[in-house]
């Protein structure tokens, strides 16, 4: 191997085949390196995964490459959020890491709280998650996308993590069966909704905004999302593989 | 939670328990607080007249129509409230109002939803006095006006979240009793923040006639976690809100019930 010059044909073929197929995850694992290197430089608390390898899966998997399973029932829902917070968590991290030219203490004063809450939310479902053995592990995150110098970038991206969250939790809230995790997502939840509207009133000071018609029906009710569209909303900022099949379509 | 669940069913059924506990809960306080705390005291009268008004619609005590009952008394409350607050002439300087319209049009938007849901078993619009026997001032006094809003969301977002499981055996029931509740908290958020303060609750902090709305707010256990040992007290109360149960709702709502 080490003597040849030139891989063989058929190995060219098949290598061309893996990069076909594996071309996007590679791409945005590469990226993802990138941010979550910096973020962990940064932060303490950041449990980012500091290399490409999709972390090994408590929750069932068994080898590197498997897709992370979030588990049935109650312990699907309580990782799909856990997922989410972890996101917000990488996320916010990195406002508070690299902030934006220009930031307003009052901005910082709320992002930065937003970044504890959210830390908060993902330690938290870890630690319950942990004492049933289901955690998901750390998931490895991408935000390639965002522009963390542009505080509309920032803004923009934080009220989309924000108001899906919000669609989230109430989406998901008829899949818990235990009351007392019901109740807890719905302690979350509210808060999600706080930062949502803080954050969409930095956008658009004193508008309607906070509870926009965008996002708040006619009938007065918030957005709402299943779990299965929320995953796919988030999915470009995730890079870790996530198997996602079994999650609520309705 | 099934104790608690008897514990609600008998209080809607009989709302002398609520009046009883109400007294109770009183005469531990000893008055000679300002604000709620204080006018609570001579309450119950009025709460027992209100909860009547509004639950004793007959024999259906089924686990869905109550709770939606309670829903709808604070949203009649919350719309009365913003529907006179616009309505005031001067009260509401230009540049705020456009949140308070806001407000106003989702409160009133869940009156309707409500409504509809409950069909016949609706209760009835009860008639408000938002002085509470002359205490506040609220269509006079922007300021108080601020307080008594930030009051009603934050108990609001409380009520509905005391009552999820609840309803919890419907899907659909709860799923827009969970999208009302978000609303509501993005309201709190904005006329928390409209007043000066942060969006969340720290511990159990608030203006001091506002202390039976945010009694209970500084829990730092969840699911038997200690979650103030991961970025301290403060930040834990304020990642989570906490629930408040009827009976602590019906007071503070009570306090502004006429009776009639």
């Amino acid at each position: 191997m080490f003597g040849s010059s030139n891989p063989g044909d058929e190995e060219l073929r098949f290598l061309a085949r893996l990069s076909q197929v594996t071309r996007r995850r590679t791409f945005i694992q590469w990226s993802g390196v990138t941010i979550a290197a910096v973020a962990a430089g940064c932060s303490a608390d950041e449990p980012l995964q500091p290399s490409g390898r999709a972390p090994l899966g408590p929750g069932g998997t068994g080898s590197s490459t498997d897709p992370v399973n979030l588990g049935t029932g109650d312990v699907l829902v309580l990782n799909f959020a856990y997922a989410l917070e972890q996101l917000e968590a990488a996320f916010y991290s990195q406002v508070i890491s690299t902030p934006y030219s220009g930031i307003s203490d009052e901005e910082m004063q709320i992002l930065d709280d937003v970044r504890k809450h959210e830390l908060i939310h993902r330690d938290f479902f870890k630690e319950a998650l942990d004492s049933l053995n289901a955690a998901i592990p750390a998931l490895e995150v991408d935000f390639t996308s965002v522009d963390f110098t542009s505080r509309q970038s920032v803004l923009e991206t934080a009220r989309t993590f924000e108001d899906l969250g919000v669609s989230a939790y109430n989406g998901a809230g008829k899949y818990l069966e235990n009351l007392d995790y019901l109740l807890v997502a719905g302690k979350i939840v509210s808060v999600e909704a706080r930062h949502a509207a803080a954050i969409r009133d930095l956008l658009n000071p004193k508008s309607g905004d906070f509870a926009g018609d965008d996002v708040v029906d006619a009938q007065g009710l918030d957005v709402v999302n299943t779990p299965a569209d929320v995953f796919a909303a988030a999915d470009p900022f995730i890079v870790t593989e996530i198997d996602t099949g079994n999650l609520p379509t309705t | 939670m099934n104790e608690d669940k008897k514990l609600i069913f008998e209080a809607l059924e009989h709302p002398e328990v609520l009046e009883r506990a109400v007294s109770r809960r009183d005469a531990l306080r000893g008055g000679g607080k300002a604000g709620i705390g204080l006018a609570l005291a001579s309450m119950p009268i009025m709460l027992a007249a209100l909860t009547r008004r509004a639950f004793a619609q007959g024999s259906l005590p089924n686990e869905i129509v109550n709770p939606l009952n309670f829903a709808l008394v604070l949203e009649y409350l919350e719309d009365d409230f913003y529907r006179m607050g616009l309505e005031t002439a001067g009260l509401i300087p230009s540049e705020d109002r456009a949140i308070f319209e806001q407000v106003g049009k989702h409160e009133a938007a869940h009156v309707a939803f409500l409504s509809s849901v409950l069909g016949s078993k609706a209760a009835i619009r009860p008639s408000w006095d938002f002085t509470a026997g002359g205490q506040f001032d609220p269509f006079g006094d922007y300021p108080t006006f601020m307080l008594l809003a930030q009051g009603f969301e934050d108990t609001g977002v409380r009520a509905y979240k005391g009552q999820a499981g609840n309803v919890a055996s419907n899907d659909d029931i709860l799923t827009a009793a969970l999208r009302i509740h978000s609303v509501e908290a993005r309201h709190a958020s904005e006329i928390r923040r409209l007043r000066g303060e942060k969006g969340w609750i720290t511990l159990n902090n608030g203006p001091a006639p506002l202390a039976a709305v945010y009694a209970g707010e500084q829990n730092t256990t969840q699911l038997g976690i200690d979650v103030a040992k991961y970025q301290g007290a403060e930040a834990g109360t304020e990642a989570f809100d906490e629930p408040l149960g009827l009976e602590d709702v019906l007071a503070i709502a009570g306090l502004f019930g006429t009776g009639t």
